[in-house]
């Protein structure tokens, strides 16, 4: 009885949460449209660049419906969307229809390989270490770890990434500098091109969610009732990993969350140093060229990514914790 | 200056006989998400390089002497004072999928930028035409309404590549496919573009290497070390301050190709205070562009004097004095303009050209002591060429000039000019530049030193300097005398080149 009361609640937050998240996306999608339209010139005018006329502008406008009103292109938008059309990119022309979802398809795919990728490895590396780090308080090893996390995180992204470029690959030859992959190539090849880029987010997302990990479990360990199973003489690994270690679980997941959506919506720059074809990049090109279809796409995108990782967070901290669910 | 004096220090490998094979991959400055096959988007280097110099021919092609030749048209000549123009194209060339080049595919070609309707930036090189008429199935004849003598460089513009028309006309640029040195493999808009060698290609035993693969890497240390970690063999656009450590190592060299690019402060000589020539003057003399090409551009550049023909062009002529930086001389012609001091707006960003911001604020310390306000007013790299440029009346520009001197002019400082941002309209220019498309080479001479005089002493450029193209190149691949009218060789780097 009781566990079927929890569903229904656990269920009804969720349900409160979408709808949040549409209106958020709502939201997004409005102001992206209407900040754009501030920015100087439009697709026409940037593509065409210094070497535009007037007239090849006009001409190119009008083919593209951008001499239509700002609103009524905004609800054209809106209806495709909400069909479930993302449209076609403004680089569409005669005989080459390029649809938005194609642009954004591998582009998508690339980045989640890149974030699965560093996820795989940084997520339990460093909840790993944040354990060891908090299970060996004040000794050597965990201020050995926590100095390397604060060094890391200090770092600026293309900081790391530049160093690790010119030590393991202008140096030694270990490893690609270009993170060039193409969807024809193996996954083993995928792997090795993408080592450094995934080496620099491991760096910058561990040191995060490691300090994050020890502090929470240091925070529990501080509880009257670790102190309950230490009097009962349990070893101090086993009351850290069995007793500690669920009730932490909640800050720990949201930072975990925070980084992994930061993987796919936030790395623009790794990308830009590695050359890699993520999504960031797709999305700083429509920018600067005004292809308004590809950039809201890219922000519904990234606002989605935000909403649902966030709610997995919440759902899972709630199920390792149930007493969340009430307000104390 | 000689074709000798412009080459480029390419060490020894330059003079070895070419040689077949080898997989060349090439990094370059741009290449986006956005780029299509329709030539009339193509933006840059990346477009320019894979799809008009590797995947495409065009009638003409410059040498990297600077002279005109044939491609795909096998010979041209004039007749009616160069109003009659007659392309008779190369016997049995063949585009990519098998079907032969033929004079429907030329016109569509032409008529993609010609026509009425046509959004291309190349349309102003039609400007004079007529008709476009097939003579027969490999003859075509431009028939202009005026003399144009240096039509054949015009048809060598990169956004001008013959590619297959339709069964309506029209010109077909859904299919990659082209006449060019290499056939395209893979490209994914944004992704790397890998081209096979063309086979059947028109030219004798070129092009040398098997396979090229143009890679964008807009971001200048990523470049770097690819080219230092022999990921890719060419980089264009090295970043000059590190040229001094790039050089030292032995695995690759710079390639410093003099150019037709240069950077200018244009005013617009109809709004005040730089309707006066007078104030023209005084800026010109209080702008020290030796301080500015070391300290900008650490001597990677040659001075310019306010004409913006460069020294490479044919028909390029001296104009004396070279503008030196004299406090006293713009005092003078200050007071010439009745001023004590004049104040005016600068507008740069680093999109206006690399090291706009650096040189402005240079320019305004050098401008303070002869009593000139220069207000540096920083404008955001975004928009700059629609919001700024041709909108301000004192702007920072990045030109990349033009193969002759009469496309340069007619294209940039013509009364009607669509580029003509100095909004120069000096009568004797204007009619000079229509009648020497009807002289001898020998009065064309003239007439174009008189032209480039009375834009030195009369014009609303401030040439700040001529930019040289600087390239990393592997030690491993090697070239001939490398062109400097368009970027990677003319974009033709794929077809020249070769492993060493």
């Amino acid at each position: 009885m009781r566990t079927h009361v929890l569903r229904m609640l656990v269920l009804r937050m969720l349900a409160v949460r979408l709808c949040f998240g549409l209106a958020t996306l709502f939201l997004v999608s409005l102001i992206i449209f209407f900040s754009v339209g501030l920015l100087p010139g439009d697709y026409a005018s940037e593509i065409l660049g210094q070497g535009a006329t007037p007239e090849a502008v006009m001409r190119f406008r009008h083919e593209l419906g951008l001499d239509q009103s700002a609103i009524h292109r905004y609800l054209v938008w809106l209806n495709g969307i909400v069909h479930g059309d993302l449209g076609r990119s403004y680089a569409s022309h005669d005989g080459n229809v390029r649809m938005v979802a194609d642009v954004i398809g591998t582009r998508l795919q690339n980045s989640f390989f890149l974030a699965g990728v560093t996820a795989l490895i940084g997520v339990p590396l460093s909840v790993a270490l944040g354990i060891t780090a908090a299970r060996f308080q004040g000794g050597w090893l965990d201020r050995g770890m926590t100095s390397a996390a604060l060094a890391a995180v200090s770092c600026p992204e293309f900081f790391m990434a530049y160093l690790l470029m010119l030590v393991l690959s202008v140096n030694y030859h270990l490893f690609y500098s270009l993170a060039m992959i193409e969807p024809q190539m193996g996954l083993g090849t995928k792997l090795m091109r993408i080592v450094l880029p995934v080496l620099t987010l491991i760096l910058i997302i561990s040191a995060h969610m490691m300090r994050m990990t020890r502090a929470a479990v240091l925070d529990v360990m501080a509880h009257p009732y670790v102190e309950m199973a230490r009097c009962k003489g349990l070893s101090n690994t086993r009351i850290l990993l069995r007793h500690a270690l669920p009730n932490a679980w909640a800050p720990i997941v949201n930072v975990i969350a925070f980084n992994l959506s930061y993987l796919v919506v936030g790395v623009v720059v790794v990308e830009v140093a590695f050359a890699y074809p993520g999504i960031g990049q797709t999305m700083i090109d429509a920018v600067r060229t005004r292809d308004v279809p590809v950039i809201q796409a890219c922000a519904l995108i990234f606002a989605a990514t935000y909403i649902v990782v966030n709610l997995v967070a919440d759902a899972v901290s709630i199920a390792t914790n149930p007493r969340l669910m009430h307000s104390r | 200056m000689t074709a000798a004096a412009a080459t480029p220090l390419l060490g020894r490998p330059a003079f070895a006989a070419p040689k077949r094979g080898g997989f060349m991959r090439i990094g370059t400055n741009d290449g986006s998400q956005t780029d299509t096959l329709d030539p009339t988007t193509w933006p840059g280097t990346f477009t320019g390089g894979a799809f008009g110099g590797s995947m495409c021919n065009n009638l003409t092609e410059i040498l990297p002497d600077r002279s005109v030749a044939g491609d795909v048209a096998e010979s041209f000549e004039s007749s009616d004072q160069s109003k009659r123009w007659v392309f008779k194209l190369r016997k049995g060339l063949t585009f990519h999928d098998g079907r032969s080049v033929a004079s429907k595919d030329v016109i569509a070609s032409m008529m993609h930028h010609a026509s009425p309707n046509a959004k291309s930036p190349a349309k102003a090189i039609f400007a004079l035409l007529d008709n476009i008429k097939a003579d027969d199935n490999s003859t075509v004849v431009f028939n202009l309404t005026g003399s144009s003598p240096d039509f054949p460089y015009m048809l060598s513009d990169y956004h001008l590549p013959i590619m297959p028309a339709k069964e309506d006309g029209t010109l077909d640029v859904s299919n990659p496919v082209g006449t060019g040195p290499f056939v395209l493999e893979h490209w994914e808009p944004g992704s790397p573009a890998k081209f096979k060698r063309n086979p059947n290609y028109h030219k004798d035993n070129k092009p040398y290497f098997d396979e090229v693969e143009f890679v964008p890497i807009p971001d200048v240390v990523a470049r770097t070390n690819a080219l230092l970690t022999g990921e890719v063999q060419f980089i264009n656009n090295c970043d000059i301050k590190t040229l001094a450590m790039l050089r030292r190592n032995r695995d690759i060299r710079i390639s410093s190709t003099p150019s037709t690019r240069h950077f200018s402060f244009d005013m617009n000589t109809q709004a005040a205070p730089f309707d006066n020539p007078h104030v023209r003057l005084a800026l010109k003399y209080a702008i020290d562009r030796d301080e500015i090409r070391e300290k900008v551009f650490f001597g990677n550049a040659e001075i310019g004097n306010d004409n913006n023909v460069a020294q490479t062009l044919k028909f390029w002529a001296a104009t004396p004095p070279q503008y030196e930086y004299d406090v006293d001389k713009a005092r003078d012609h200050l007071k010439q303009a009745g001023l004590a001091s004049v104040s005016v707006d600068l507008s740069v960003s680093d999109a206006a050209f690399p090291g706009a911001v650096a040189a402005a604020q240079l320019f305004k310390e050098q401008a303070a002591r002869a009593g000139i306000t220069i207000n540096v007013v920083r404008e955001p790299d975004d928009g700059y060429w629609s919001k700024v440029w041709r909108q301000k009346s004192f702007t920072g520009v990045d030109w990349y000039g033009r193969p002759t001197v009469d496309w340069l002019f007619s294209t940039t400082l013509a009364k009607d000019a669509a580029w003509n941002d100095t909004k120069f309209n000096n009568d004797r220019f204007n009619q000079l530049l229509v009648q020497a498309r009807s002289e001898t080479e020998a009065h064309r001479a003239d007439i174009y030193r008189e032209m480039q005089q009375i834009l030195h002493d009369e014009g609303g450029m401030l040439v700040v300097a001529f930019a040289n193209y600087i390239d990393g190149v592997s030690a491993k691949v090697a070239s001939g005398t490398v062109g400097g009218v368009y970027p990677l060789d003319n974009f033709k780097l794929s077809e020249r080149w070769w492993m060493a």
